[in-house]
């Protein structure tokens, strides 16, 4: 699957009150998040981001909070994936969980800049910038997590571990 | 090769002898915890499966604490699913408004959390009771969801780095200011993917409230979690709490720590972290002058008995400045009535502060002590991210609850030497 869109550049260590402030987490209401998406920050980001452009941010994404508000609002927004330098762990998790793509690649966000066009390939590993003309490799999905991936998801996974273990 | 705390409360819960760093492994968990935040979305995606019963109703949590009493309809209408569910699922701790606190000083207290737990939680600071000797971590929605159907978890068993502490804290020198210490000299991810595991002959001074308030701050520098080594203190915490029996764990001499930093507490001042990130600590003699607006004094980090009688030491018989609002959140329905007991409250209210019952409200920016555009606000809590009390352009400097006492009475961030 290849992944197409605009670069929405910002800096290191951007938090999930960033991403979306606690005091729009009286509902979890998807397009009620994304209208919200990053405006502590950047006020045009939800109004102008476009289906299948990327955040593209330095180390430490989504720090903070474990609100899955975070993950789910980008993904509301449109945005196809993250691209960090790196991610605080609790993000990490709830993107794999919720289902969006991030990735970590250091090199490829430091010669990035807003609006460059990204194009990532999930089945190859590679991440090309067209604008500036340079690809770059990104890290596999671990097995456990393809694992997951297999069985539909954290959940499904559970359930059926559940059903091994108790009985239906 | 041996194993630290983490690795071997970790091993325990995944039923195997040994784990090693970078190591995905499920694991059982003793406790999951859910907020009116985090539960519905959790909710929504157990109903989803259309499975019918929870694993165990005995070990989920569910606390209704964000933005409770109700803030609006939208937030009710979240606490209902929440209280909803819990009825239906019989779910034996949940804690209605009335018998309620905020999550991570309401379970350790109710005996819900011991020693050698596992615990996640749908909330970034569960872990907190790493305190206890307990492994605990904050996890998302899908994942509580998920421990509500298998109890159980995933997690990548992180590596340890080991924090030495030495000598004895100074005069005003709480928890609050080991953490700030440590997160400014390590950054916000100083410690990221990692468990702290705290160590050295410091450690007898430091009572059970301020280890909650360093494990708390774990998350704060990107950690896993923050554990503390079973030792006295912690037995006479435990001892009687819980009518679960607890089990002692002890790290092996020959574990392997990814690093090591020490800190000398003796050599400590006071910290106070400027906007908009924790690591932005500095000693308060070298805050200058920065008038304030607000006086927040409560949370999961710092709304312990303790913490209120560290304020009601600096506010007794002295009156918040004009220019300031100072709020006052006991973290619980116990530690409320203590205070009671104990006069706080009553020193809280003739200085002029508002005494609340137990909620996160303004910790998150939530309800009750919201920050205008331009203001400026210095609280015991945990965060002073971009909006995090309120307008994007307010402005959040984390203290410890004397300081935070002292810049109420001032009407500025300074020291309660200032006032005694
Ligand atoms: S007091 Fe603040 S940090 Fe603690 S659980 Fe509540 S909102 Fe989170």
């Amino acid at each position: 699957m290849v992944l197409k869109g605009r670069a929405w550049k910002y800096g290191d260590d951007v938090d999930t009150d960033v991403i979306i402030p606690a005091r729009y987490l009286n509902t979890s209401d998807p397009a009620e998040l994304a209208r919200h998406c990053m405006e502590d920050i950047d006020r045009e980001y939800a109004a102008r981001v476009a289906p299948g452009d990327f955040l593209v941010a330095g180390k430490n994404f989504g720090c903070g909070s474990s609100r899955e508000h975070a993950p789910i609002a980008i993904k509301a927004s449109g945005a196809s994936a993250v691209i960090a330098r790196s991610f605080a762990r609790i993000f990490y998790r709830n993107a794999f969980n919720t289902g969006l793509p991030i990735f970590e690649a250091p090199r490829a966000v430091d010669e990035i800049d807003a609006g460059d066009l990204l194009a990532v390939d999930m089945r190859n590993g590679s991440l090309r910038n067209e604008t500036k003309g340079r690809e770059y490799g990104i890290a596999p999905i671990p097995p456990f997590m393809q694992e997951l991936v297999a069985a539909g998801g954290l959940l499904r996974y559970m359930a059926a571990r559940r059903k091994e273990r108790v009985g239906p | 090769m041996g194993m630290t705390l983490t690795e071997k409360i970790l091993a325990r819960h995944a039923g195997k002898e040994k784990v090693e760093p970078g190591e995905l492994i499920l694991a059982r968990v003793d406790l999951a915890l859910g907020n009116d935040v985090t539960s519905p979305l959790a909710i929504q995606a157990f109903r989803s499966l259309g499975i019918g019963e929870v694993f165990d109703r005995e070990k989920i949590a569910l606390v209704p604490d964000h933005f409770t009493p109700n803030k609006d309809i939208r937030s009710a209408d979240q606490a209902r699913m929440m209280r909803d569910f819990a009825r239906e699922q019989g779910i034996v701790n949940y804690f209605e408004v009335g018998r309620m606190g905020i999550e991570h000083v309401l379970l350790p207290d109710e005996g819900l959390v011991v020693p050698g737990d596992l615990v996640i939680g749908a909330d970034s600071h569960t872990c907190t009771y790493g305190a206890l000797c307990a492994f605990s971590t904050g996890v998302g929605s899908t994942d509580l969801a998920a421990a509500m159907i298998s109890g159980e978890v995933w997690l990548k068993v992180p590596e340890s780095v080991r924090i030495v502490l030495s000598g004895r804290p100074g005069k005003w020198v709480e928890g609050k200011d080991i953490i700030l210490h440590i997160i400014g000299t390590i950054g916000v991810d100083g410690a990221l993917y990692q468990s702290m595991e705290y160590a050295g002959d410091g450690l007898a001074a430091l009572p059970m409230a301020w280890r909650f308030t360093i494990s708390n701050m774990a998350i704060e520098a990107g950690a896993k979690n923050g554990i503390f080594p079973f030792d006295g203190v912690t037995k006479a915490y435990a001892d009687g709490r819980s009518a679960r029996e607890y089990a002692v764990v002890v790290a092996d001499r020959d574990a392997r720590y990814s690093g090591e930093i020490a800190v000398d507490l003796g050599a400590l001042e006071p910290q106070v972290a400027f906007p908009h990130l924790p690591e932005n600590s500095r000693p308060l003699s070298r805050v200058g002058n920065v008038p304030i607006d607000q006086v927040v004094v409560g949370s999961c980090t710092n709304g312990r008995i303790e913490d209120l009688r560290s304020a009601c030491s600096v506010l007794r018989g002295r009156k918040v400045h004009g220019n300031v609002r100072m709020l006052v959140f006991p973290a619980t329905q116990e530690i409320h009535l203590q205070a009671m007991r104990e006069g706080l409250a009553e020193i809280f209210v003739e200085a002029g502060a508002a005494f609340s019952t137990p909620t996160c409200g303004p910790c998150l920016g939530g309800h009750m002590g919201i920050l205008a555009q331009g203001e400026r606000a210095v609280a015991t809590t945990n965060r002073n991210f971009v909006g995090r009390m309120g307008h994007p352009e307010s402005e959040v400097y984390l203290a410890n609850p004397a300081v935070a006492a002292a810049s109420a009475v001032l009407g500025r961030i300074g020291s309660p030497d200032e006032i005694s």
